[in-house]
This record gives C-alpha cells, structure tokens and sequence, in this order.
C-alpha cells in the first residue's frame, strides 16, 4: 500500500490523512466542492474534486469514488464513517479494479447490513439477542409482539446505526407505524423488511471494539459505553463502561470475539450490545464495519492507533498483538460538539464560525477539522468537533471535559455545548446511571 | 400533516438520491416544490471552483488553487464545466471526429464530450447556444467536478 484514497470529510477525513502520515502513506482526498477549502483538502497530499456539495451527487457515489481513486493512482480506499462506509457496493467495486477497502470483505458487509440475517448468525454463535423476529403481515407482527409484550420495536432489516427504528407501546401504534416503517425502510435502505424486537427500557449501550487480521486471529480491544443518546444518536461516549461486573463486562468481550470469528469478520469492527441495566442481561444489537467516531476513547486507554491499525490490517499485516498484550490505562470520556439548536428540535445550524476555539489541556485531545472562518456547510452530519479526555479515572476525565468545555469558544453557529456541560455536570452522569432512555427523559 | 425540519431535510436527501428532476408536493396544508440542478443547467452558470485536474493532480492543493483561472464569463464567454468526475472523452470512440472543434456551433442539447464514470459514458450537453472558441482538456485525461471543459461565445 503505497497511496490511500480518502472518501469521506470532516473531523474523519483529517483523522484518515494523520494516519497515513503516521505510516508514511500518501494520500488524496476526494472531496466535494464546499470542502475544497477544507482541513483534511489542505493536510493531504492531493485532493479531486467528486461533485458537487449534496452527498447524494459527491460523497455517496461508489463509481465516482473509484473511478477518482483509479485516476489517481490510490492502491487503497478509507471510507471513514457514514456514508459509504458500510456500502458493499463500494468494496466490490474497489475490489474488482483491484484496489484495496479498507474494511472486511463486501460479502461480510453485506451480512453486517442485514441486521435479520446478523441477529440469526448470533443466535447461531451462540450469542445473546433479544426475542424478535421478521414482521410480516399486520396480523403476524401483532402477534409476535403479544407475544414479546409491549412496548416493541420495529427495525429496518436494512437500517442499524440507530436509523429506522419505531417504537409502539400497543397494538393500535402497532398497526398504524407498521405500513410507515416499511416504507420509510424501502425508501432509505431499498430494503422494505421490517423486524420486531423487545424493547428494554433501561438499558445500557455498550460495545466491543474487535480486530481480526487476514490469518483470521481477533481480538477485542475493551468496551465502549455510548448511553447518553438522543433518538437514538449517540452523544457522549466512554471507555472503559463504568458500573458493569467484571463477569458481564468479560462475558461482552468474549461475545463480541466469538460474533466477529463466527462471520469471518476481518479488519477493525463494534459489536454492539443492550444491557438491561437491572440485572446486566446481555443481548446483540449489531456490528458495524467501519471505524465509529467514538473510536478515540478505545485509542485513549488502549494507546494504541485504531485507523493505522486498520490500514495496516487492510494492507495484509497480521496483527502483531495477542489479547494478552491489550492492556487499558484509566478512563476516557468523548463528547460530540455538534453544530445545532437544542431549543428548536435539534435543528442543525450550518453558517460560518466567526470563532472557533478549543483549549489545549493536558489529557485532551481535540479531533475537529474547523478553525475560525471555516463555513459548516448545509449538506452533512453536524459534528463540529470531538473532545477526548484521558485521565487515570473516570471523575477526573469528567472534570477535565467540564473544564474544556467551560473555555470552549464557538461563534457564528449555535452548537450543543450548554447541553454537554449539563449532562457531564449532571449528578446522574456522575454517578453512571445514565441509561439510554435517560437524555430524552432529561429533555422532556 | 405538518412537516418538521427533519421532514424536509428527509424529503430533499430521498429526492437528491434519486433520479428524479423535479417534485411537487401539494396538499391543503403545504406546498414543496423542489428542483434539481442539472448537467447541462449548471454549465452555463456554475461559479468559480478551484480544484487539481488531470496532470496537475500531483501538485499541492492550495497553490492549484489560487492559480486557477476564472470559469466565470471572460471576455463575453461562457465556460462549460465537468458536470461530474470522470475521463473526458471527446469524441464516441477512438479514431472517431471530435463532437466539437473550435469553430463549431452548439445548442444547447448539443453534446459536447463523454466523461466515463467506471465504464459508464455520460453525454455532457453544452447547455448554450454559441460557437466553442477553446477546448480546456486532453483527451482522455481525468476531469474533476467543475473543471472547465469548453469556452463558448455566446449567441
């Protein structure tokens, strides 16, 4: 691997161009026309244009990405996090010019984005899930959720990421979102099946990072707990998870490595767990086959490099560590800073950051691509920036984000850092009883 | 039925997706009334973009930058932009004339070259009427988002 193609923007993109520096890689950086000017166009070596602005025509094309990294003479294409970056589609295009995704197979994907087929693996492996099945017609899914009992689920066999998910607490909901959330389902995954699954009121999101190398040896690199959600958005993120057993929390690790074995995962990937924060039951959500934006934490206590651990695994490389090697240093918390109005619905806020400034403290660690007079434009995600902070426990790590919030100075553009100061500030959050109900109760 | 932001944001990324040019939504309640850009649209009007191309694409970015030329109208012309990236082709296939020269006349649904996204050739119109006066890229070579392609004298 000599030149890697970097298909995504933002904080991600920036992150992908360190890590190829870090290796000695070159890079170029397909992006859209409002993010020429952007950091990760300015840090790479190269950057091409691949549309316009809307992700739709630029950033979500798989031709146009590996037509680009073809011409450009790029041995590998990163995906980054969302969009393409679960698209088989994209690896089997890369594969079939003979490049590099950096990422598991395209059949392997495949399998990870039927989260029907993913739950029946599980189930197989001998891992936990929660009782569910395929919906049907109205009368099946009603009765498979009397059966489950109210409040259920209903999931997009082609969703995941906390996209396309309802929740019905009777019958009459039921009925009335089923034929809305086939739709919806068909419309933004082309994918019309819908699933029904128990719903755990409180529980705790927690998940295993797992690297598996191309002789097929894995290993887990510690937990994640992202609890503090919003519609099923994460907000903020630590490892390790606080409050768990060392039984369960052991029991986690083992599953998530026994999933990834059993589907032949390679490359870095999250298996994501609920745990029933009452009696630390376990049951499988689903895996994702990309490096997750919360992915600083684990580098934070693991000190190991997850992206250029990924880029090397993709490059052939074994792994170069046993699990008895993986060893975790204090507690890191991360928290999103997003561009958007919490009193109005959430409703992201793009325009141009008049000022834009972060602290420099010891034990934080800063991943943004924005910088004062940077424009956040109208078309993606709203992550402005993310704060990682390291400390030997988890309160220190609290304070310290407290503190880096505190002296956080961000103009031009609204952003939820009075949200964030709140719930690290919350003596809930403090004592780690946050569960993923427990922001939008916060909110209501 | 009323539409939240998240509605609207929704409705716009399903339309961006998908291949359709144009909507009308109407109810008692709301109108919504979308339109996409096109190809041949965007040409004779799309702003000034900085970018590599073809050859360049080995040197820094920033320096391309500001050395980019301006695809605004010079001297009463009109550039014709790449309307997405790809290999510019001027002509059908090899040995084949050239769909324009300098000198050649265009209207708008007249196509002025190919650009080849992984083997799928995409006719680019000229989006103008007017005669080419400059043909801005090799043949063959990559061509990103924007890059002009053509200068045009209008009619």
């Amino acid at each position: 691997m000599k030149r890697v193609f970097i298909a995504n923007r933002g904080e991600i993109a920036l992150r992908i161009v360190h890590a190829c520096r870090e290796l000695g890689l070159e890079c170029v950086v397909g992006a859209s026309e409002v993010d020429l000017d952007g950091a990760a166009a300015h840090a790479a070596d190269w950057v091409v244009c691949i549309g316009p602005g809307p992700a739709g025509r630029s950033y979500l094309r798989p031709e146009v990405i590996v037509h680009a990294a073809t011409s450009t003479d790029c041995d590998a294409i990163h995906p980054g996090y969302g969009f393409l970056a679960e698209n088989p589609r994209l690896a089997a295009l890369a594969h079939g010019e003979g490049i590099t995704f950096v990422g598991p197979p395209p059949e392997v994907m495949a399998l990870a984005g039927d989260k029907l087929a993913a739950r029946e693996q599980a189930e197989q492996a001998g891992v936990p899930i929660l009782p569910g099945a395929e919906a049907g017609d109205a009368q099946q899914a009603a009765a498979l959720a009397e059966e489950i009992g109210y409040p259920v689920l209903l999931k997009a066999a082609g969703g995941g990421g906390g996209r396309g998910i309802k929740l019905a607490h009777s019958q009459e909901e039921l009925r009335s979102q089923l034929g809305i959330a086939r739709s919806e389902a068909g419309a933004s995954f082309g994918d019309e099946r819908v699933y029904v699954e128990r719903f755990i009121a409180t529980a705790r999101h927690v998940e295993v990072q797992v690297a598996a190398d191309a002789t097929g040896a894995t290993v887990h690199l510690g937990e994640r707990d992202c609890s503090v959600q919003r519609r099923y958005q994460k907000v903020i993120e630590e490892a390790p998870a606080p409050t768990l057993s060392d039984d369960t929390r052991a029991a986690l690790h083992k599953a998530g490595v026994t999933f990834a074995k059993a589907i032949g995962y390679r490359n870095l990937g999250t298996v994501e767990f609920l745990v029933d924060a009452a009696t630390e039951e376990f049951y499988f959500l689903e895996i994702n086959c990309r490096i997750q934006v919360e992915h600083p934490v684990t580098e934070a206590v693991t000190g190991r490099d997850l992206v250029a651990l990924q880029l090397k695994i993709a490059d052939g490389e074994e792994l170069g560590f046993t699990q008895d090697d993986v060893s975790l240093t204090g507690h890191a918390i991360e928290c999103r800073l997003n561009a958007e109005d919490v009193a109005h619905g959430f409703r992201p806020t793009p325009g141009t950051l008049s000022e834009f400034s972060i602290p420099e403290l010891p034990g934080l660690r800063v991943d943004t691509h924005c910088q004062a007079g940077a424009v956040v434009p109208p078309f993606y995600d709203s992550l402005l920036a993310k704060l990682i902070a390291h400390a030997e426990d988890r309160d220190p790590a609290r304070e310290l984000l407290l503190e880096a919030l505190g002296d956080v100075d961000v103009d031009g553009v609204e952003t939820n850092r009075a949200l964030l100061v709140s719930v690290l500030g919350h003596s809930d959050f403090a004592a780690a009883r946050t569960t993923t109900d427990w922001l939008e109760r916060a909110l209501a | 039925m009323a539409l939240s932001d998240d509605d609207v944001r929704e409705l716009l990324r399903i339309i961006d997706e998908s291949d359709l040019a144009e909507l009308r939504i109407e109810t008692s309640d709301f109108s919504l009334h979308v339109r996409k850009g096109e190809a041949g649209g965007d040409a004779a009007s799309s702003p000034t973009r900085a970018s590599t191309g073809g050859e360049e694409v080995a040197s820094p970015p920033a320096g391309d930058r500001t050395e980019q030329e301006e695809v605004a109208p010079q001297n009463g012309l009109v550039t014709i932009t790449a309307p997405m990236l790809g290999t510019f082709y001027r002509a059908e296939g090899p040995g084949q004339d050239p769909f324009v020269e300098p000198g050649s006349k265009v209207e708008p649904d007249t196509t002025v070259c190919i650009i080849e996204v992984m083997k799928m050739m995409n006719s680019v119109p000229a989006g103008i009427s007017g005669t080419v006066v400059d043909v801005c890229q090799q043949n063959a070579e990559l061509v990103e988002y924007g890059d002009p392609l053509f200068r045009v004298q209008p009619e």
